[in-house]
């Protein structure tokens, strides 16, 4: 369950954006520049809203009447990025396991699991910079995945791969979505990759949601 | 030609011994002043950058006297070090690492600074979704990705250190064995007749030093920005 409704105002545009989802994949679908991003950021704790409440799975992140606002690191939810923002110092286990190793946890699902899923078996030892963008959009999926995540926010992950990587990777998207039980807000302008993995898809346009759909 | 005397030997191993102290010293506070500068905002951060370069524009000698005013056995803090800690600087060696650690600083905290300036903030944005708190994060994105201005930073203020005269003979002297740098040795025997050939060799020394400080600092720069490449 995400349940999102903030108030707020990034430069001179407003942004206010109303939403609760129970679908595995939600997507907030709209044009460039209609906030998409920002809702991801503020969900992630990136940037603090004005007011409003923000929960996932009954964990409230954000709730500005009483008072709450947990710090990024405490708030569970892993992002992938546009650009895959992998640590460039770093080799592709030890950039998976980042968000696991001061934890000390187990992460669940696995590291051979995740590795198995996103078929990076071959590409354990190598550096970020000698990856394809392909390549580099599944070993940030997989870092996320291994961090325990109470949610995966994913902001256009495809957007600056071409046509024929995006096919690539959409079938590990939908492994991911069937295999793991953890909720998805999957940002994107394309319609293709919100017809093939979402549910429940909120219509983001000027700052506003604009519509709601189930499907 | 190049038979050392052993005050030669001895002058030498101190600007070493020295310089490699007040660098090492000062490396912590540093890369805090660095990071207040590149990342924070409060009041008082000009005051805060013109004292950091304070010692890069004012006339050495004018440092090396507010040490010994501020810093020596009668000074504010020097009085308070020696009865509290007892710490003394005046006169001794650990003044020259400090006068060094206080004329390398400014070139320290510029090279840091930068460096810290240009890492991406959005991959420390990401080791934070990932659970990491500030701390964390610093450790393990920021220090390591700002690592090869930090090792400018360091060989260019040992460097620094190293050549530094003024502030040193004016607050510590020139003592042999216990102040007399590489510097004051060769200013020492320009001032004897027949001081031209000791004074040579260790010119000849303290170029190699120099020479050598920034060649190693090349490789450095070179393998770390090999090592990680560019930004991905």
């Amino acid at each position: 369950m995400i349940e999102v409704d903030i108030e707020t105002t990034l430069g001179e545009f407003p942004l206010n954006a109303k939403f609760q989802s129970k679908s595995a994949v939600t997507a907030l679908f709209g044009p460039s520049g209609a906030g998409k991003s920002s809702i991801i950021n503020a969900i992630a704790g990136l940037i603090k809203p004005a007011r409003g409440r923000i929960a996932i799975a009954g964990k409230t992140l954000y709730d500005s009447e009483r008072g709450i606002d947990l710090p990024t690191h405490k708030r569970g939810v892993r992002a992938v990025f546009q650009e895959s923002r992998l640590f460039p110092h770093l080799n592709v286990r030890q950039n998976l396991l980042y968000g696991n190793w001061f934890t000390g946890r187990k992460p669940s699902p696995s590291l051979h699991e995740v590795v198995k899923l996103l078929g990076l078996e071959h590409l354990l030892a190598r550096r970020p910079r000698t990856l394809s963008g392909g390549e580099r959009q599944r070993v940030a999926i997989g870092r996320a995945l291994l961090a325990n995540p109470l949610a995966l926010l994913l902001d256009e992950p495809l957007a600056s791969l071409d046509d024929a990587r995006k096919q690539e990777i959409l079938p590990y998207l939908e492994k991911l979505v069937a295999e793991t039980k953890i909720p998805v807000l999957y940002v994107s302008h394309t319609k293709e990759e919100i017809d093939r993995l979402a549910k429940t898809v909120v219509r983001i346009d000027a700052g506003r949601v604009i519509g709601i759909e189930q499907r | 030609m190049f038979d050392f005397t052993p005050e030669e030997i001895a002058a030498i191993r101190l600007s070493l011994w020295v310089a490699s102290i007040g660098v090492a010293a000062s490396l912590p506070l540093g890369l805090l002043a660095a990071y207040a500068l590149a990342r924070w905002r409060f009041s008082g951060k000009i005051l805060l950058d013109a004292l950091v370069h304070l010692p890069l524009v004012l006339p050495p000698v004018v440092t090396g006297y507010l040490l010994l005013v501020v810093m020596g056995r009668r000074g504010v803090v020097g009085s308070f070090l020696e009865q509290y800690f007892g710490i003394v600087f005046s006169f001794r060696w650990t003044g020259a690492a400090l006068a060094a650690a206080v004329m390398g600083f400014p070139l320290l905290v510029r090279a840091i600074r930068l460096s810290f300036e240009a890492t991406d903030r959005r991959l420390e944005d990401a080791a934070r979704t990932l659970g990491a708190n500030r701390m964390i994060v610093f450790f393990t994105v920021t220090l390591p990705l700002a690592l090869p201005g930090i090792l400018a930073g360091v060989v260019l203020s040992f460097a620094k250190a190293l050549g530094e005269f003024g502030a040193t003979i004016t607050f510590v002297s020139n003592i042999p064995g216990e102040s007399r740098t590489l510097p004051a040795a060769i200013y020492t025997y320009t001032q004897v007749p027949g001081g031209d050939e000791g004074a040579m060799r260790l010119v000849v020394v303290a170029i190699v030093l120099s020479v050598l400080a920034l060649v190693v600092s090349e490789i450095l720069a070179r393998r770390v920005s090999r090592r990680f490449g560019a930004l991905g």
